[in-house]
């Protein structure tokens, strides 16, 4: 029997405040333990806690960009569970009446991912675990209270493929937002997912696992599909799929069950009383709507029309709302559009790549490569040159005049000064001209190389190449001459 | 009976409570009483009249995204019970 996935995905990402949710502690990743909290996210008796505004700006913010409703009237509440990652015992989070509802996110097929609601409610702790012996946990409060949006999907997701497509583009939206640096590796971004098997072409529901602990965009691919493989295999053999929450263990490449509870967990949400209920004015939510940068897809389909960037290009390109920015930045110095876009996907990709950077560390000037671009297209300096001096610019920040003067780099297109090298390349390469003659054509790489090595790599290859075409087809004729004299001597 | 003293046990380990038999029937017999109570509340009429979440006339309180002193470490650990690495130590939690 064939089956067909059923997926839903619960994604949670960190919003990007400098104070927390409900108190003025940092949220900045990576400070030592404990040492960013206070009554408020500690839980002490007697505090109160007072929202963040620019939570509930960024929430909006994600809800307009995925499509949602936004909700008119919109209440906090509390969930109530012990571990000791919580210290009140109760996240504060929203049940019934989310900021934002009813979105939609389109995939590249066309198809439409629902999205049901998109929430505010505060990270819990860290909690370290010692090792197996030494029975116990190590509890961290600094992420307590960091502000989370929850964006939970309809199970309208049917492959692992689509889901991590989704995934992408939902995060590429964040960023684009700004809302959120969606850091997979440092839990800024995190996603859990729900998955059922049913027969193909049925309606009915399978039995549904929630998976945990993917830490990746490869994680969530290949936990989905180890679970298809998983459950069809118990439903070929007429076993039934249990309801659990099952981890993903990355060294092992599978899923495991977490050890379940014996009662089902049961969270006893209720208003939190302690805060006070949202009301969005319109016109608010309007401001919010007006001040939306222009989104990854929009973006992508302007390139395309705009600059006439192939679509391959234009996606790469607009993956990063920074990269995207330097795009066009580059173009005010120098309109060459997809020139600046095979510079940026070759060579500063490379070279960002080389050095571990991500598009937002990106310091390059783009006029810089804007005015590189011009000269290589004038003919000032070539591509090969092109590339030294733009990977100088890439570590040095200086300029591509201050590093071409400074390294006395120049092409050389002088003709008739070539063509002499050319004549006595060829001289000295008796070898290889045979060679080039014999049908060889890869000789004439080598041929090209050695004018390279003569000049000190400044000639023009444009000109060389044409040169050497030409005085290669010289020296055949000569032979072939000289080769018909010769016959024409016997046949005498 | 609304409330078993089954679902006064589960409420109360859901809460981390222990009860003896004895404390759970007096409990349910309790919550009963004031379920019942309560229940009188359904005879109301409420068509039409949105849910309260608040009781509040008070709505919209923010603060600014501004980020203000934290406690200093000592201070924040100075009641656990056992302390290491500058984290409160816990009874182990496996996942």
């Amino acid at each position: 029997m064939d089956f067909e996935a059923v997926i839903g995905l619960e994604v949670h990402a960190e919003l990007a405040t400098t104070a927390k949710i409900f108190c003025g502690c940092s949220t900045k990743y990576g400070a030592g333990p404990n040492t960013q909290t206070c009554p408020v996210c500690l839980g002490l008796p007697g505090t109160l806690p007072v929202l963040n505004e620019k939570v509930v700006e960024y929430c909006i913010r994600a809800g307009l960009a995925l499509n949602c409703r936004i909700a008119g009237y919109s209440k906090l509440d509390r969930k109530n569970y012990f571990y000791p990652d919580l210290p009140k015992a109760y996240q504060i989070s929203q049940y019934d009446l989310p900021l934002c509802r009813d979105g939609f996110l389109p995939l590249a097929s066309g198809k439409t991912i629902r999205i049901t609601r998109i929430h505010i409610e505060e990270d819990a702790g860290k909690l370290i675990h010692s090792a197996e012996e030494e029975r116990y946990s190590l509890v961290d409060y600094n992420r307590t209270g960091v502000p989370l949006i929850e964006i939970v999907t309809a199970p309208d997701l049917a492959t692992p493929e689509e889901a991590v497509e989704f995934l992408e583009k939902l995060r590429r939206i964040l960023m684009y937002l700004g809302i959120s640096d969606c850091k997979m590796e440092e839990g800024s971004l995190r996603c859990d997912a729900n998955i059922s098997l049913k027969p193909a072409g049925t309606p009915q529901l399978g039995t549904k696992t929630e998976l945990k602990n993917i830490n990746s965009f490869k994680a969530l691919g290949r936990a989905l599909a180890y679970e298809i493989e998983r459950q069809s295999e118990l439903l070929m053999e007429g076993k039934a799929v249990k309801q659990e929450t099952r981890k993903w263990e990355e060294a092992k490449q599978r899923t495991l069950p977490l050890r379940s509870k014996e009662e089902t967990q049961d969270y006893r949400y209720f208003p939190d009383p302690d805060l006070v209920p949202i009301e969005l004015d319109p016109a608010y939510v309007a401001e919010i709507a007006a001040s939306l940068p222009e989104l990854p897809e929009a973006k992508k389909r302007r390139l395309i029309e705009e600059y006439h960037l192939p679509e391959y290009d234009a996606d790469l390109i607009t993956g990063s709302k920074h990269l995207a920015d330097f795009f066009e930045a580059v173009l005010k110095h120098y309109f060459s559009p997809k020139a600046a876009s095979n510079w940026i996907m070759g060579e500063l990709l490379r070279l960002m790549g080389e050095a571990g950077l991500t598009p937002e560390d990106l310091t390059v000037n783009p006029a810089h490569l804007g005015d590189l671009l011009r000269r290589i297209d004038q003919g000032e300096i070539s591509v090969s040159q092109g590339k030294n001096v733009f990977e100088r610019v890439f570590r040095t920040g200086a300029s591509p005049e201050e590093i071409i003067e400074a390294e006395g780099i120049r092409q050389i297109s002088d003709e008739a000064w070539l063509r002499t090298v050319v004549a006595q390349v060829l001289k000295d390469n008796p070898q290889s001209v045979g060679d080039y003659l014999g049908g060889k054509t890869k000789a004439a790489q080598f041929l090209t190389g050695q004018v390279m090595r003569v000049t000190k790599g400044q000639a023009n290859p444009q000109v060389i190449k044409v040169l050497l075409a030409q005085e290669l087809a010289k020296v055949r004729k000569k032979t072939e001459e000289t080769a018909g004299l010769a016959r024409e001597n016997k046949d005498l | 009976m609304i409330v078993s003293e089954e679902k006064v046990r589960q409420v109360a380990e859901l809460a981390r409570l222990a009860f003896s038999e004895a404390e759970l029937r007096n409990l349910a017999g309790e919550f009963n009483r004031i379920l019942q109570a309560f229940a009188k509340l359904n005879e109301v009429d409420t068509t039409g009249v949105p849910p309260t979440a608040h009781v509040l006339k008070v709505k919209n309180r923010f603060r600014a995204d501004q980020v203000k002193p934290s406690l200093p470490r000592a201070d924040v650990l100075k009641n656990a019970s056992a302390v290491k690495d500058g984290s409160f130590v816990a009874p182990p939690v496996m996942e």
